[in-house]
């Protein structure tokens, strides 16, 4: 495993709000080409370190580097120097905070648990708006349409990726319209048109029957070969996860409490006690 | 490959046979009305608005960031279009107060709307990162104070020799015709279209959509609001000059808050986020306040020689205030909604519906 490059490396990362630790020194590791689950109990902090790592918050302490490069890095600053109760205080000087919109352009992209479409846009639309970073046009050319080559290009490659994505039917319905599963699939494949290097997916089957989970491990499979992708998911669908990844984090509380193969996580004890146990009793 | 180039442009091309029968229509008011026919002051005043609520929609209604700076802008742009185009001898006259003008050179009538535009822009881009940062309610307060603070600035006696301060500017080129104006709004809106149906249009209502997914996007939301923001200043900055043009003469009184409120309510009549919709709001707007009930505000007797209960001055802004209440109850999303109005689809829709009938 080790061989490969490291395409995420998230050391320390501590997020608390006010009194809360919810996300308690976490550390992992991807490497290229892997799917690495991270799992755990409802409110664990699954999403929160999502958060952490794409930019949303700036962690309260730690830091992320991403193909090699540093970006992120925080310390307990002002009245968190007091409250601050995880651990490696002191082992972080700097402050590094991009933006999410810089972090997509580096090739992190994700999707939202509560799904969050462009919602007066068509399926077309939503993911031909992911494309927008990747332009050399500015306003003056754009509103003039000195573009059109480039215009023309990412209407082709839209296209082109609904098809492979299976929305090229609905592609001028409005996106909210669209069943459920059917928008979790656009949401990926707007993650998609961004060209990322690591996709990043806050619990894509959620809502979805088992049928459609079959359906979207597959499909998860199958993007990640097409477009050479790491993968890193958050999942309550223990099937899906056991299915398709490659590791796997748990976390209870904010805090790491396996990480291992699925052979080894679903025989682990501790994550038995915390979580598949409460799963099995749902 | 005919066909093609039809079936792709063929709304764009049907909405354009609307606007150049529109802009025939007002060629032909020009040459053929009287003189002292409503329909010049009107008109003139409807091209203005138009262009301020389009604008306005640009910012407010496509890219969700609700600013009540317009007043403001619109002030900016009119101020420069004013200074500018003053003929170098009238100047000593129109400044007698404070000696001369600073400015001593005439512009021609583009470039000096290009200038209004360019000062309101770069105000916007200096008030742009500041009050950017502030959400909703609290950017539509720092906006309106920018107005205020505008409105307050160029009153002041030091800024005589460039503003003649709290007197009025007059004697600048100010066109009689129609025509022009619908042209100058014309070819603005027709730019703000464009960009709307651009990649930046895409991003501006993606942040209108969902701040947080068009960040995720790759979608930097500091440059693209500022861009959005400076982009309508503009607009709105060529729409003061147009008013300038309209009343011919310019004073810093006339730009108050309630002309933004103006402005806002064409735009939410019309429907948030609709551009034919300002438009179409900003003509019925401004033809009915200023023309259609104007008649409520006279003193009017019937032939029996008994006055008409309620008729009389103020009263037009009582039933007009009336309608648009009802117009906001009734449509709740405006006249327009978010839609666009299409020649094509209308008339689609109505020999479908012929044939269907016939069959
Ligand atoms: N912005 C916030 N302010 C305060 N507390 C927060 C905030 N965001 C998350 N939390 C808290 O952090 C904890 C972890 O929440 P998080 O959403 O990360 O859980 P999760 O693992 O994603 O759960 P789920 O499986 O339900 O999605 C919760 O206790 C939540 O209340
Ligand atoms: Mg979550």
């Amino acid at each position: 495993m080790s061989e490969r490059p490291c395409v995420l490396h998230a050391e320390n990362i501590s997020m608390q709000f006010g009194g809360v630790l919810a996300v308690h020194d976490l550390t992992m590791d991807v490497y290229e080409h892997e799917v690495v689950a991270l799992i755990g109990p409802n409110g664990a902090g699954k999403t929160t370190a999502f958060n952490a790592i794409t930019g949303v918050y700036e962690p309260t302490n730690g830091a992320v580097w991403f193909c090699g490069e540093k970006i992120i890095e925080n310390h307990p600053q002002g009245k968190m120097k007091k409250l601050y109760a995880g651990g490696h205080n002191g082992e972080y000087r700097h402050v590094i905070a991009k933006t999410p919109d810089r972090l997509t352009k580096l090739g992190m992209a994700r999707t939202f648990q509560n799904i969050r479409l462009f919602k007066s846009m068509t399926v077309f639309d939503n993911v031909l708006t992911a494309k927008h970073l990747r332009r050399t046009s500015n306003l003056f050319t754009a509103a003039l349409r000195l573009n059109y080559k480039e215009e023309a290009r990412q209407r082709k490659e839209t296209l082109e990726l609904l098809e492979l994505v299976g929305l090229a039917d609905v592609k001028d319905e409005l996106a909210t319209s669209l069943p459920y599963g059917k928008q979790r699939k656009l949401e990926i494949a707007r993650a998609l048109a961004t060209n990322p290097k690591l996709l990043l997916l806050d619990e894509p089957a959620a809502g979805m029957n088992p049928q459609e989970t079959v359906e979207l491990s597959e499909f998860i499979v199958e993007i990640r070969k097409k477009f050479d992708l790491t993968i890193l998911l958050i999942e309550h669908h223990m099937n899906l996860v056991m299915d398709i990844s490659d590791r796997i984090y748990v976390i209870d509380f904010g805090k790491e409490i396996a990480a291992g193969t699925p052979a080894e996580i679903q025989s682990n004890q501790r994550v038995i006690d915390a979580y598949l146990g409460v799963a099995d009793d749902e | 490959m005919k066909e093609t180039f039809w079936e792709k442009n063929k709304r764009a091309i049907c909405n354009l046979a609307l606007v150049l029968v529109l802009l025939a229509a007002v060629i032909a008011i020009d040459l053929l009305a009287p003189t002292t026919s409503m329909w010049f002051s009107v008109l003139r005043k409807v091209f203005t608005f138009a262009l301020a609520a389009v604008s306005m929609n640009l910012l407010n209604g496509f890219t969700g960031l609700f600013s009540l700076g317009q007043a403001g802008f619109m002030l900016l742009g009119a101020y420069t279009y004013a200074i500018f185009t003053i003929p170098v001898e009238l100047r000593a006259s129109v400044f007698r107060n404070y000696g001369a003008s600073l400015i001593q050179f005439q512009m021609p009538i583009v470039p000096a709307l290009l200038c209004a535009g360019i000062v309101a822009a770069v105000f916007a881009f200096l008030i742009g990162l500041p009050v950017l940062r502030l959400k909703s309610d609290y950017l539509a307060i720092a906006t309106l104070g920018f107005a205020e603070i505008v409105r307050g600035l160029v009153q002041l006696q030091n800024f005589g020799p460039l503003t003649n301060g709290p007197d009025p500017i007059n004697k600048f080129t100010a066109p009689e015709h129609i025509w022009i104006y619908a042209l100058i709004a014309g070819t603005c809106i027709l730019l703000i279209i464009l960009i709307v149906n651009s990649t930046y249009g895409r991003a501006f209502k993606a942040i209108r959509d969902d701040e947080i997914a068009a960040e995720a996007m790759g979608i930097n939301l500091a440059s693209h609001k500022q861009l959005s923001f400076i982009t309508s200043s503009f607009f709105c900055g060529i729409a003061g000059a147009m008013l300038a043009m309209c009343n011919s003469s310019v004073s810093s009184v006339s730009f108050t808050t309630s002309m933004t409120y103006q402005i806002l309510l064409v735009v939410v009549i019309g429907g948030i986020g609709s551009i034919s919709g300002s438009m179409i709001a900003a003509f019925i707007y401004y033809a009915s306040s200023e023309w259609w009930l104007k008649f409520l505000d006279l003193e009017t007797y019937t032939a029996a020689g008994a006055r008409v209960p309620l008729l009389g001055p103020g009263f037009r802004m009582v039933v007009f205030s009336v309608l648009i209440m009802i117009v906001v109850l009734f449509f709740r999303t405006g006249i327009m909604g978010t839609r666009e109005i299409s020649v094509y689809d209308f008339f689609a829709k109505l020999f479908s519906k012929k044939g269907g009938a016939a069959k």
